[in-house]
């Protein structure tokens, strides 16, 4: 989990700037490569485009006393699961953005979202005493044991419906985060906070994009609004609060005021109107925090998951 | 005389800008405008020119121009400004604008004889 | 003061004289300088021809992202998409430094009248074929494109200054997932060997045809645009793989492979260059799904771009009267 802790002076990154800059050394690209570490040293600049500072530097893992393993556990795996498979759903973009700075921005959210669910993965198998990876817990979970909201497992549709999902998510998220940043979990809160400089980045391109779209052509702004239309239904799930969120994390009510105040804002500012739609229902009252998901999220890991579970006990 | 960072694309693009204006409206690839990208590398050094950008306005190319051009901490400042926007001194980057400076030689490090044995310089 | 000492060296009179000037004194040149068109040209469609091979190079290794199988590769392998994706854009604003624009470039890809490298038309069929493309194609890249950081025309050999640096960090990653793998099951280890052989010819033939069948390079070299024959490329990456490949434990598909101690290099075989010359003309197991994605995103993507020129206008056009009515009610008070 600390591999892309390396700070920019690593060998690694010497090596390649003295092989790319020094033009008449055109005979030695390779010379270093053989020895190149093994294993992650050195490489975590490269993996990640941007904020490979460690969050977790000088960070105690260890259980805080009074909190409760299990419910910190199934806490980072609700809010890991939301960055896992929101990662997985922009990863999808990618080829397929609408520009090719595009493509840059949108792999920078999910690259972003990808750290911070590696981070609270691998928090849930320390908090739950089951020593699980992150890998163990991405690739080795059934459906119904992924607790995520259904907002991000939804396919990805238009342009304007990925920064409609966006916008909701990055909003209420970046509220959240900004809460967590105090949380007694230290591993949580620096998280949290690494992440509130993340989400206000993502709130940053959602909202301009959907000021760009609603406020563009007639027909940008129709699909703006189909895409607002099509995920509202899907905000309410991010305020109602799970039993172990009351417990151990904070209390996603409290989220409402604050977000759908933001919101309202934006697609005021966008020309467009606030849905006026009843929230999805639930299954028996149990929805995504609990492991009943649409039928969206199967396919999704089936596709995640498949390389992995061919190769059980595998390293990658 | 170091790079001009005022050169780059000041001739061409607005041409095709002129071009691309002047062409039908119902073009489905409406061009986002060309921006230029200069980054501050450290503390204490000049912004530098490092390239260009499309964007639809300026938030836009600085939130790209940092995600391009210094998405691994190449930099601690970034300007952006419309390729349009500048003004270069004439069509010839070895310019009679320049020249006076060009005769006199003290302004060279050539006019001062270096022994042979200092290194690297 | 480089311009100078280039000036005082040679008391060039002509354009073409100093272009000749700056050619020969190592020098770049610049996008406001004159230069032959033939040259113009030359650049454009080279320089355009890289970005588009950038921009769809993201797709064959883009095919393993949403399947990557642990979170640390998928997270290298994203920020490698992104990385060919800057790359793109790094080489298609050099190319726009010589007068086209990006939009006409991309209509040129997608209408196939502009070419990209044909390795991309190759397909990746398994996880193992992420790492080998990272060794051998990024890696023949590499090759290819270090002396292009020399290149006379500036732009394009800063472009590749920090392409380089990148790229090397590719075939690295490459590299080490190659390494993992070997070290891991025989599952794992049979991948690996698999797109060896499947990527090994196609690699060699990245490098262009061999030279007799070369008619452009001479120019190019005498112009500083290129630095070394195809053939001179291919086997330097050779030399430089057989190492590799013995240290990773994989065997090169090709039976002439035999060190030749006379001239101090590996004697290799020939590629096939007819199938090389059927995938450049169109019939490469991808080449039409390659275009097909690229026309889609680029045609989806219009409304979008489409909305975004809109609404800056929009916003352009209150800021204007917002000041107009500023000047105006400064000019009441003044009057007053
Ligand atoms: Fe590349
Ligand atoms: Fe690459």
């Amino acid at each position: 989990m600390h591999d892309h802790t390396t700070p920019a002076t690593s060998t690694t990154t010497q090596a390649a700037t003295s092989t790319a800059t020094s033009g008449t050394e055109d005979d030695h690209v390779y010379l270093s490569l053989a020895e190149a570490a093994p294993g992650p040293e050195g490489e975590g600049r490269w993996a990640y485009g941007t904020g490979f500072a460690d969050p977790l530097l000088g960070v105690d893992t260890a259980l805080p006393a009074g909190l409760d393993g299990a419910d910190l556990a199934a806490y980072c795996l609700m809010l890991g699961d939301d960055a896992l498979i929101l990662a997985q759903r922009l990863i999808e973009w990618c080829t397929r953005a609408p520009e090719l700075e595009e493509e840059v921005a949108l792999a920078n959210l999910g690259l972003d979202l990808l750290g911070q669910a590696r981070l609270l993965l691998t928090r849930a198998g320390q908090a739950d005493g089951t020593g699980r990876s992150e890998d163990d817990l991405a690739y080795w979970r059934e459906e119904h044991e992924f607790r995520n909201v259904r907002l991000v497992e939804t396919p990805n549709g238009d342009f304007a419906y990925s920064i409609a999902r966006l916008l909701l998510f990055a909003t209420t998220r970046g509220v959240l985060y900004e809460a967590l940043s105090a949380h007694p979990d230290p591993v949580l809160a620096a998280v949290a906070a690494r992440g509130v400089k993340e989400l206000a980045y993502h709130r940053e391109y959602a909202t301009a994009w959907t000021l760009r779209l609603g406020d563009g052509t007639p027909y940008s702004a129709e699909r703006m609004q189909a895409g607002l239309d099509a995920v509202w239904p899907l905000l309410e799930e991010l305020f109602t609060a799970h039993p172990v969120e009351r417990r151990v994390g904070v209390d996603p009510a409290e989220l409402r005021e604050p977000v759908l105040r933001a919101l309202g804002a934006v697609v005021a500012e966008a020309g467009l109107t606030v849905p006026d739609v009843p929230p999805l229902a639930t299954v028996l009252g149990r929805a995504g925090r609990d492991g009943v998901h649409t039928e969206a999220l199967g396919p999704l890991l089936a596709e995640l998951q498949v390389v992995a579970r061919a190769h059980p006990g595998a390293t990658w | 005389m170091t790079e001009s960072p005022a050169a780059p694309h000041a001739e061409s693009p607005a041409e095709h800008k002129a071009e691309h204006k002047a062409g039908s409206k119902a073009d489905s690839r409406a061009c986002w405008p060309l921006y230029e990208v200069f980054v501050r590398p450290r503390r204490g050094l000049n912004h530098v020119h490092v390239g260009s950008l499309h964007a639809s306005d300026d938030r836009m190319a600085l939130l790209a121009a940092r995600d391009l051009y210094t998405r691994r901490n190449e930099g601690v400042s970034l300007w952006v400004v419309r390729s349009d926007a500048i003004t270069a001194s004439t069509p010839d980057e070895r310019d009679p604008f320049f020249e006076p400076s060009g005769d006199k030689v003290y302004r060279h490090p050539t006019f001062y004889d270096i022994p042979e044995d200092v290194p690297h310089i | 003061m480089v311009t100078a000492e280039v000036a005082e060296a040679v008391p060039a009179q002509t354009p073409e004289d100093r272009f000749e000037a700056v050619i020969a004194a190592e020098q770049r040149i610049e996008p406001r300088d004159w230069m032959p068109d033939a040259y113009r040209a030359t650049l454009i469609r080279q320089i355009a021809q890289h970005a588009h091979s950038e921009i769809i190079g993201m797709q064959p290794e883009g095919n393993w992202l949403t399947r990557a199988p642990s979170l640390r590769r998928k997270a290298i392998l994203l920020a490698k998409a992104q990385d060919e994706a800057g790359h793109g854009l790094y080489l298609y604003a050099a190319a726009e430094t010589l007068g086209v624009d990006r939009a006409e470039l991309t209509e040129k890809l997608i209408s196939g009248r502009q070419k990209y490298s044909s390795i991309f038309n190759y397909p990746t069929l398994t996880f193992a074929d992420v790492g080998v493309i990272g060794w051998l194609v990024d890696g023949a890249a590499i090759c290819n494109q270090v002396p292009l950081c020399r290149c006379s025309y500036g732009p394009y050999a800063r472009a590749m200054v920090r392409i380089c640096k990148e790229e090397s960090f590719h075939q690295r990653q490459g590299f080490e997932l190659l390494m993992t793998l070997m070290r891991g099951t025989e599952a794992q280890r049979r991948m690996v060997q698999d797109a060896v052989d499947r990527w090994w010819w196609p690699s060699l033939m990245m490098f262009g045809p061999p030279d007799a069948d070369s008619p452009n390079t001479a120019r190019s070299m005498a112009w500083r645009i290129k630095r070394h024959s195809n053939d001179e490329l291919r086997q330097r990456f050779v030399d430089m793989t057989v190492p590799q490949a013995e240290h990773l434990g994989v065997t090169l598909p090709d039976p002439e492979l035999r060190w030749n101690e006379e001239r101090g290099g590996w004697d290799f075989g020939e590629p096939d260059w007819s199938e090389l010359t059927r995938v450049i003309h169109g019939q490469g197991p991808c080449n039409t799904q390659r275009i097909e994605r690229r026309r889609t995103a680029h045609e989806d993507g219009a409304w979008v771009r489409e909305a975004a020129v809109a609404h800056a206008a929009k916003r352009a056009a209150e800021h204007a009267a917002a000041a107009a009515a500023a000047e105006q009610h400064t000019e009441q008070e003044n009057g007053k």
